[in-house]
């Protein structure tokens, strides 16, 4: 079993190594070893009252971790048709030679029971098959509806052990839904957990609303919006539902994201043909001007340590990615391949900066480290942009919108999500057109 | 004589060329990419002859002679009505990111604004809008329709 988790670890290094000595367009695509896991039912013990039985969460549990190993692109799951041992002999001590024999490498299991006022319990183990021995065993407590939450919170544990990184399951994203004819879209903000379960809308559609982001706690949204027609950078706070105009400028505010402590919004203030980069301080309402440019800047993004800010400018012409100072100082242009580049993203981890890039006609989806080496392109499309990191850093959820025909028909924004190695491409189903994502951090990180 | 005559001749087309490879080379170094729209397919008219819109090349907001030679009519019929006031909407096409296109949109709209200004258009008669891509005049996914779609429209507000 050590072997595997440090094959894991080794693929991703090697991945890592690989992204640096690349340097030209390269779209590189294939399949990992999946790790063979069986995800048992889990048991209910005697405690569970009827009504909790008809849930039948023993067997969604398990089913929501498994939905969410394999999508990761890193495990396998094997079939349950092919399980040996009932659940709860399993969840006790398992007979490894039986699940040897299925070719699996680890086993989770499970036990559901019912605690005084009404909580449920909710434990699991990893066991490792190979060295037969028990890796992880965790419990957690929650009301009986809230079992989606504790099957990510679980998958994340799965995932921590096995990989060595932090998970990501645990989070939501946040994006702009589309309805309606492409001359006249109707445009919302929805949030659903990071498997397209449990959408939200936060808006009705009365005015155009785009580019929403969350803050670190993600109880706080910043987006922009058309309210009564004057569009400007809005902060909403989505447990409560009260939203605040940002600031209060002369004009066009876009482009807003949270500094990495919570505390400020960056975003553009256009004026009389130019868009320059300011902050607010959102308890002080002090506002700063970072730069001072008569070129379009946009699109700023902090560095997680909030030293840093990456930006798009057509300073030189066309559309580039530069960094600078926090306080706007030692602007630097970093982007120098072929064609334009937009959209700078920081990565939670620091490292990289995630990008838009146009050229020939084509829009793809890269990343390179903050002083502009090692461009990696990771997926060539139509159209495609906006991507934002997953809490662990290891994975860019974008849109991508397919061309229209004449009379407009056909066209249409989806969200999609991309490994940081250039792997395992997925759809991620939403119940109409969905544009802008922005990932949460994760939720238990609050 | 004849010599002469064709000596003069000869000339005449040297200096032809010459002025013409001058012209050509001007217009390429002026206009590079110029992809702007210049026929009337989604125009609509603030009055007789006074169209409401005007065309940019892709990435550009300059105006283009055929944008001032509009924004010069657009002109002309707001002195002539004083009270009207408007709003100058600028847009992108489909083809540049989100916001990049918004404050893309903006630079157009102000260069429209400017160019009224200067034509002695008071400045609180005129608001500026930017939807970046986000009203296509024209939705097809195609190079017509991006190009009647990177335009800066006057609408009247009241």
């Amino acid at each position: 079993m050590k072997y595997k988790i440090l094959k894991i670890i080794f693929i991703f290094f090697l991945l890592t190594q690989k992204t640096f000595a690349l340097v030209s367009v390269d779209i590189t695509r294939g399949n990992l070893d999946p790790l063979p896991i069986a995800i048992s039912n889990f048991y209910l013990d005697t405690t569970i009252t009827e009504n909790i039985k008809k849930l039948s969460i023993e067997n969604k549990i398990p089913e929501l971790i498994q939905n969410n190993l394999t999508r990761s692109g890193l495990f396998f799951a094997l079939e349950k048709k092919s399980f040996i041992q009932k659940p709860d002999i399993a969840h006790n001590r398992p007979r490894f030679e039986d699940w040897a024999f299925i070719k699996a490498q680890v086993l989770v299991t499970g036990k559901i029971s019912l605690e005084k006022e009404g909580r449920l319990k909710v434990e699991f183990k990893l066991w490792d098959i190979v060295s037969a021995t028990e890796l992880s065993a965790l419990a957690f407590y929650t009301s009986p509806d809230n079992w989606r939450r504790v099957s990510h919170l679980i998958s994340d544990k799965i995932y921590e052990r096995l990989t060595g990184e932090k998970g990501y399951f645990d989070s939501r994203i946040i994006y702009v839904a589309e309805t309606g004819p492409k001359v006249d879209r109707k445009k919302r903000l929805a949030v659903m957990d990071q498997d397209g379960y449990g959408v939200k809308y936060l808006t009705l559609g009365n005015e155009l609303v785009l580019t929403p982001r969350f803050s670190p706690t993600s109880q706080f949204v910043t987006y922009m919006s058309y309210y009564k027609n004057l569009p400007r950078v809005y902060l909403l706070n989505i447990e409560t539902g009260i939203q605040d105009l940002v600031g209060d400028f002369p004009g066009m505010t876009f482009a807003p994201r949270f500094s990495p402590d919570g505390k400020k919004i960056i975003m553009s203030f256009a004026q009389d043909g130019n868009s320059d980069i300011y902050t607010m301080d959102i308890k002080t309402r002090i506002v700063e001007k970072l730069t001072d440019h008569p070129s379009i800047d946009t699109s700023p993004s902090y560095s997680p340590d909030g030293l840093q800010i990456a930006f798009n400018s057509d300073r030189s012409g066309f559309q580039q990615i530069y960094i600078m100072k926090s306080d706007g100082s030692n602007v630097k242009r970093i982007s120098f391949g072929e064609g334009l580049y937009g959209t700078p993203v920081w990565s939670p981890r620091g490292d990289l900066i995630a990008f838009t890039k146009l050229y020939k006609n084509k829009f793809y989806i890269g990343v390179m480290r903050s002083d502009g080496s090692g461009e990696r392109l990771l997926t060539e499309n139509y159209y495609q942009e906006a991507p934002s990191w997953a809490p662990n850093g290891r994975v860019l959820i974008f849109y991508r919108e397919t061309p229209s025909d004449v009379t407009g028909k056909g066209g249409g924004a989806k969200l999609w999500s991309i490994d940081l190695t250039g792997y395992n491409e997925r759809l991620i189903l939403t119940e109409t057109d969905a544009s802008d994502p922005s990932w949460s951090g994760l939720l238990s990180a609050k | 004589m004849l010599l002469n005559k064709l000596n003069k001749i000869i000339l005449a087309l040297t200096v032809t060329l010459f002025l013409g490879a001058c012209a050509t080379q001007q217009k390429a170094t002026t206009t590079p990419t110029d992809d702007a729209y210049t026929g009337t397919e989604t125009v609509k008219y603030l009055a007789d002859g006074v169209p409401d819109r005007v065309f940019f090349a892709t990435n550009k907001s300059d105006l283009t002679s055929a944008a001032s030679a509009t924004l010069a009519k657009q002109a002309a019929y707001l002195k002539a009505n004083p009270n009207l006031n408007v709003v100058l909407e600028g847009h992108a096409d489909e083809r540049g990111t989100r916001e990049y296109n918004l404050a893309l949109g903006e630079r157009r709209a102000t260069a429209a604004k400017n160019y009224l200004i200067s034509n002695g258009i008071a400045a609180n008669r005129i608001k500026v809008i930017s939807y970046g891509k986000e009203k296509p005049a024209n939705p097809a996914s195609n190079a017509l329709a991006w190009s009647q779609n990177r335009r800066a429209v006057t609408v009247k507000t009241n």
